[in-house]
């Protein structure tokens, strides 16, 4: 059902990457697609078996249900179901279903004729997830090395792998990765506050009673001008939040990247490059 | 012109150079040990090569011969033997051996004694030395709870030097400028005894001398105000375990699950080892190191005049077991591995060069 009277003229067939008109409908307001079905396909497998290792488990106490990764002895073999083989099913579900939804919005953008930047920022998402699941547990040579799947145990888990590094906050991609997530939400709430400002003036000046005008962009742009010396613009402040958000992501997966496959003495010893920087050494 | 932004640019490229050259990345393979529960991220990840340099690097060496128990008593055969006294004779010997290697390869014999009197104390390392027997016969006998039947000697910490490697005095340096500057609090510099960060530079002098409690965690998951300690004294706590870790090479992990620093049933065994051990070196540079302070001349103290000390890299050498766990003992059994006598002598009376003999108990040492 469309939400608006003129929505239904945007739904065009065509515009699938794959399966042709097979799947090309809509459930509602949600567009199926072959990546819906795989979508669906992937979710629900994942989500029952972790339901069937919580049922397997010690606990059905929400925060502590935990699927854990196998022993490091396992390597990069499978594992028993029960000693971390669920969690290596679940994994390849998740990064099932996660790729799945990304090309679902591969073809709902190329429906629309608009750009892929939608799907591409969730893939940086999903880049993120693999690092830690698959790219750092492969050059690590163990599956165990992945975060077990669990809302305390994985806290745990970031805990201890921080720790492992001995002090956490001196690893200098965790240290950009913290100062983009900082920045991504300082700016949004900078334009945030922007744009709820120019459409929510009050009261007017000179008439009592009276509510003000809503403000065009111009005026906008002319805050940031008065209070700082520059404005990035409607459409600049958007580039801006995209990039800060991604590099957010981006650097967070390198951050734990390099912890272990290329650095494995505690992050304050690396920077022994500065303090033996030729100029006082 | 706007010339600053091809500086900072050029400033930019030249560090991020400098940070991928000089860090010293290590490439996989690695060589992981999992110490907790799967899933728990209590892993440790050694680099191949470094752990292979490691290894080469602490071998026991051999003793020189298997010394003959029987014969006529050290104490007999030879004057002013007063903590060895017990030994035969060959055996006598053979430790005096062992010891010049262990001590000072180069140097020799007369790094202790003087070749005309190898009986005189006039030369202070004897005088040392001598306390450092007592010390590590203590070690070996008080203290199996960290050293077990492993044990140690003096090759443990002297690596075939005079004076061991890793060891740490009082921390200053560098001096405020002055002014504003004058109070840092005892950190924000390059704090070598805690694993070159920030963080408290001079912990050891209040954990590994004086007792300053170490366990600052809340036992309670939110507060209840009977924890008054704060994030100075907890960035105190870490800098001692930055020392630890360091010392042994390993993480946080090998004692501590961190989901509850405090927790003993969540910690490995080996945290009890580790307490055992931060009691140990206590009592090392209580009892001994710092009562040897008026023997050591200027020269032989750290940069604030005090006795360089014992701490857990000293012995560790950057291995979790010192020398891998091989143990040294059993070819000195009777020379280490039992206590003589631990009367302590009044070591502000040594003069250097002129004291012929320092004997006579004074006190007694502190019973751990």
């Amino acid at each position: 059902m469309a939400l608006l009277s003129f929505e239904r003229k945007y739904r065009v067939r065509g515009g699938t990457l794959i399966g042709g008109d097979l799947f090309d409908f809509w459930v509602g307001p949600f567009y199926v697609g072959f990546f819906g079905v795989t979508t669906a396909f992937f979710a629900i497998l994942g989500t029952a078996l972790i339901l069937y290792g919580a049922a397997i488990g010690p606990t059905w106490n929400i925060w502590q249900i935990s699927i854990a990764p196998p022993d490091l002895s396992y390597g990069l073999a499978l594992a028993p179901l029960k000693q971390g083989g669920l969690w290596q099913i679940i994994t390849v579900c998740a990064l099932g279903a996660f790729i799945s939804w990304a090309l679902r919005e591969v073809e709902i953008c190329r429906k629309l004729g608009i750009g892929y930047h939608v799907p591409f920022a969730f893939s940086v998402a999903i880049f993120a997830y693999a690092t830690l699941v698959v790219f750092r547990p492969l050059l690590l040579g163990a599956w165990g090395n992945g975060f077990p799947y669990g809302i305390f145990s994985h806290l745990d888990w970031v805990s201890n792998v921080g720790y492992q590094y001995l002090h956490f906050h001196y690893n200098p991609a965790h240290m950009i990765a913290v100062s983009f997530f900082f920045t991504t939400t300082f700016a949004l709430s900078l334009h945030g506050g922007l744009i709820l400002s120019a459409a929510n003036p009050g009261a007017a000046l000179d008439e009592p009673g009276r509510q003000a005008e809503v403000k065009t962009p111009e005026y906008e742009d002319t805050f940031f001008r008065d209070i700082i010396g520059y404005s990035i613009g409607t459409l600049g402040i958007h580039r801006l939040g995209l990039i800060l958000a991604l590099n957010a992501g981006f650097w967070s997966a390198v951050c734990i990247i390099i912890s272990g496959p290329f650095w494995n003495k505690g992050w304050p010893q690396w920077w022994s490059w500065w303090l033996e920087l030729p100029i006082w050494r | 012109m706007k010339l600053w932004l091809p500086f900072a640019a050029s400033a930019g490229a030249l560090l991020a150079v400098a940070s991928f050259v000089g860090a010293g990345w290590d490439a996989p393979p690695v060589a992981s040990e999992q110490i907790g529960f799967r899933g728990t991220g209590m892993y440790h990840h050694r680099d191949v090569e470094t752990e292979a340099a490691l290894k080469a690097a602490n071998i026991a060496p051999p003793a020189p011969w298997e010394a003959d128990p029987t014969g006529d008593k050290a104490s007999a055969l030879y004057q002013n033997v007063q903590v060895l006294g017990n030994l035969s004779g060959d055996q006598f010997n053979q430790f005096m051996a062992s010891i010049t290697e262990w001590v000072a390869p180069e140097a020799g014999c007369n790094y202790c004694h003087n070749p005309d009197n190898m009986a005189s104390d006039e030369i202070y390392q004897k005088v040392v030395a001598r306390r450092m027997i007592q010390m590590t016969q203590s070690i070996n006998v008080d203290w199996k709870a960290h050293v077990a039947e492993t044990g140690v000697t003096c090759y443990t910490c002297h690596r075939g030097k005079g004076v061991p490697a890793q060891v740490w005095s009082a921390s200053l340096e560098p001096k405020p400028a002055g002014n504003m500057t004058s109070n840092r609090g005892g950190q924000n510099v390059v704090a070598v005894n805690a694993g070159k960060t920030a963080m408290p530079q001079n912990a050891l002098m209040d954990y590994l001398l004086g007792d300053k409690p170490i366990r600052v965690h809340s036992t309670t998951a939110l507060p209840t105000g009977t924890n008054t300690v704060g994030t100075k004294e907890t960035e105190e706590t870490w800098s001692l375990m930055m020392h630890m870790s360091e010392s042994l090479g390993v993480n946080c992990t090998t004692c501590h699950n961190t989901r509850a620093f405090n927790d003993w049933d969540q910690s490995p065994p080996q945290r009890v080892t580790a307490w055992h051990g931060i009691k140990m070196a206590r009592h090392l540079n209580v009892n001994y190191m710092q009562g040897l302070t008026p023997v050591f001349p200027a020269n032989r103290k750290g940069p604030e005049g005090d006795v360089l000390k014992i701490g857990c890299a000293t012995c560790h050498n950057g291995v979790q077991k010192p020398l891998y766990g091989v143990s040294m003992l059993k070819d000195y059994i009777d020379a280490v591995a039992v206590k003589g006598p631990t009367d302590v002598p009044n070591f502000s009376a040594y003069i250097p060069g002129k004291t012929e003999v320092l004997g006579g108990a004074a006190t007694s040492v502190t019973q751990p």
